[in-house]
């Protein structure tokens, strides 16, 4: 087999990408080793790059409640982790069944005040969202909402970018098809629902997932906002151990791999809508 | 009002009352706060609320720790966004070349770190930099580098943090990148290197300038983030050692929700907003006599 520069060319970049992603996964693939060593094992010079025997012992210090002298203990990893999924799936939901419509009627429907209300959204967007969270702290105080999760969930429903996201994708549909269904009599509602909708179909997963994935991985906001341990979410949840517990590496390589995992997994499994929707459709593969 | 109207404001008019409540509202209030010495007394009782005017932005001027912040966000913005674009540029060029295999493949392990959580990364990271038992450290000094206490040591603490950052954002513009690349024509590539231009000509004079509104946008949003850093040095290292990682949000943060000077903490918003908005200004002027916009 004949090396020619081609080929040479080929082997050394393949090999370059190979080791950028190695790299890149490093940190993802130690978490995980270190997660099944025993306890204090890692704290050892030179690092063991391989348990010395596999444990769940982490996992089931982390995840199970156990009594001790007649109290119960545990780091409440499970209860954060159902208040982040009820937070993130209730954010989602909303988030779309708010912010579809109105892109979609940014995009194709004729209203007063459209392209002033559209400007005002896009210059929005430069305005840093932690300018407006003291204030905000204050008026979900008066309303009763600190330390709930409705006041978790409200401001992520304030979806601009979501708005601009669903009206590009809209733009692309053909205004004939919506002329013609006006002209058989169907209601504005019914056009939507019936005709737009199925047509938004990929791009709305695309939303969900940006809009969970956002929800799952948010932190000021809900350290801001939450101030009972019991309605902790998961990044705040963590965030509180790791603060007490930062010698304990194994126990946090586990904490970080039950908060990473289910990311990694919908993202793995739903990446073509993902990376699709940052491209923009402009690229396929 | 005709019905394709009535349907849109039905269809409009809940998400704009959501942003109007917690977006616009509390941004003009913000304004109104950092002109009022709101604090733990107003908390308790509005009668103890003050106007003080320009009073919060003159005391910042006054106050070390806020020029520490600035400085700081300053440091991390100066070295990070080249570092992080950097990053993304040389891997979505890697990438685009065509004698790369399994591009989807590379693409989404590279883009991993993205989608997931700062904090459980930075527990990671955190853990990776340790001076004792990291293993950044048994690397260098595999190659006979001495241990560096990457978080302890104030010299060490803003490029250890920005290593993380790195690590965690270039997927997104490399994806962005990789985008821009695909659209390059071929043909100015070819007649290029049939003149005999080099590859850092032809990147220099094909690639760049096709690239140039997707690297000027990347530049704005990268420079509005690494300016919120807050996250990566509140788990990491609590704004130390000897407040080396206080970022300006980190600062805005603690005089706002541990102090609850929360006029104080307005004004200071205030700061980074106008800072985001003028650099963001400064950029696309910039971008405009490239012809990039």
């Amino acid at each position: 087999m004949a090396l020619n520069p081609r080929r040479l060319r080929a082997i050394v970049l393949n090999a370059a990408v190979a080791c950028v992603t190695l790299v890149t996964l490093l940190p993802f693939v130690w978490m995980v080793i270190v997660s099944f060593m025993p306890r204090y094992e890692s704290s050892r010079y030179p690092p063991p790059l391989w348990p010395s025997r596999w444990t769940l012992g982490n996992y089931y210090e982390l995840l199970v409640r156990r009594q001790y002298d007649g109290a119960w203990f545990d780091y409440r990893i499970l209860p954060a982790m159902g208040n982040s999924l009820l937070v993130a799936a209730i954010s989602t939901l909303l988030g779309l069944l708010l912010t579809v419509p109105a892109g979609y009627a940014f995009a194709k429907l004729h209203f007063r005040g459209r392209e002033r209300l559209l400007k005002m959204l896009i210059a929005s967007l430069v305005i840093p969202g932690q300018v407006a969270m003291l204030p905000l702290f204050l008026i979900f105080r008066e309303l009763g909402l600190v330390d709930s999760y409705a006041g978790v969930i409200l401001p992520s429903l304030a979806g601009i970018f979501a708005i601009l996201f669903v009206r590009q994708a809209t733009l692309g549909i053909p205004d004939e098809m919506i002329d013609a269904a006006r002209l058989d009599g169907a209601g504005e509602t019914r056009i939507f629902v019936s005709i737009v909708l199925p047509l938004l179909m990929p791009i709305t997963v695309t939303l969900a997932l940006f809009l969970f994935l956002g929800s799952w991985n948010d932190f000021l906001w809900p350290l801001i906002v939450l101030s009972d341990q019991h309605h902790y979410t998961l990044p705040v949840a963590v965030a509180a151990i790791s603060r007490e517990h930062a010698a304990d590496g194994e126990l946090m390589m586990a904490a970080a791999v039950v908060t990473t995992l289910p990311v990694l997994a919908l993202f793995l499994a739903l990446q073509r809508y993902y990376i699709g929707g940052l491209l923009g459709g402009s690229i396929k593969g | 009002m005709t019905r394709q109207e009535r349907s849109a404001w039905l269809f409009t008019t809940p998400v704009l009352a959501v942003i109007a409540l917690v977006f616009v509202l509390p941004t003009v209030l913000a304004l109104g706060l950092s002109v009022t010495d709101y604090s733990i007394y107003a908390l308790a009782d509005w009668s103890n609320l003050r106007f003080v005017g320009i009073g919060n932005f003159t005391d910042l001027l006054a106050t070390p720790l806020f020029w520490r912040a600035l400085g700081n966000t300053a440091i991390f913005a100066v070295i990070g966004v080249p570092m992080a674009i950097g990053t993304s540029l040389f891997t979505a060029l890697l990438l685009n070349d065509a004698t790369v295999r399994w591009k989807p493949l590379w693409r989404v392990a590279l883009f991993a770190p993205y989608v997931t959580g700062i904090v459980a990364t930075a527990v990671v990271w955190r853990f990776l930099l340790n001076t004792r038992f990291g293993l950044l450290n048994w690397l260098l000094g595999q190659v006979g580098v001495a241990p560096v206490d990457w978080l302890g040591d104030p010299r060490w603490s803003i490029p250890a943090i920005l290593l993380f950052v790195t690590w965690k954002v270039f997927g997104y513009n490399m994806i962005v990148f990789t985008a821009a690349l695909a659209a390059v024509p071929e043909e100015l590539m070819e007649a290029a290197r049939l003149d005999g231009a080099g590859p850092w000509t032809r990147f220099r004079h094909v690639t760049l300038p096709a690239i140039g509104p997707t690297l000027l946008l990347a530049a704005v949003l990268s420079v509005a983030g690494f300016l919120q850093l807050f996250a990566e040095p509140y788990v990491m290292t609590l704004g130390g050692p000897s407040q080396s990682t206080v970022t300006i949000l980190y600062f805005m943060f603690d005089e706002g929700f541990k102090w609850w000077n929360l006029g104080q903490a307005s004004a200071v918003a205030f700061v980074l907003l106008i800072l985001i908005l003028s650099l963001t200004l400064i950029q696309t002027r910039i971008g405009r006599r490239y012809e990039w916009l």
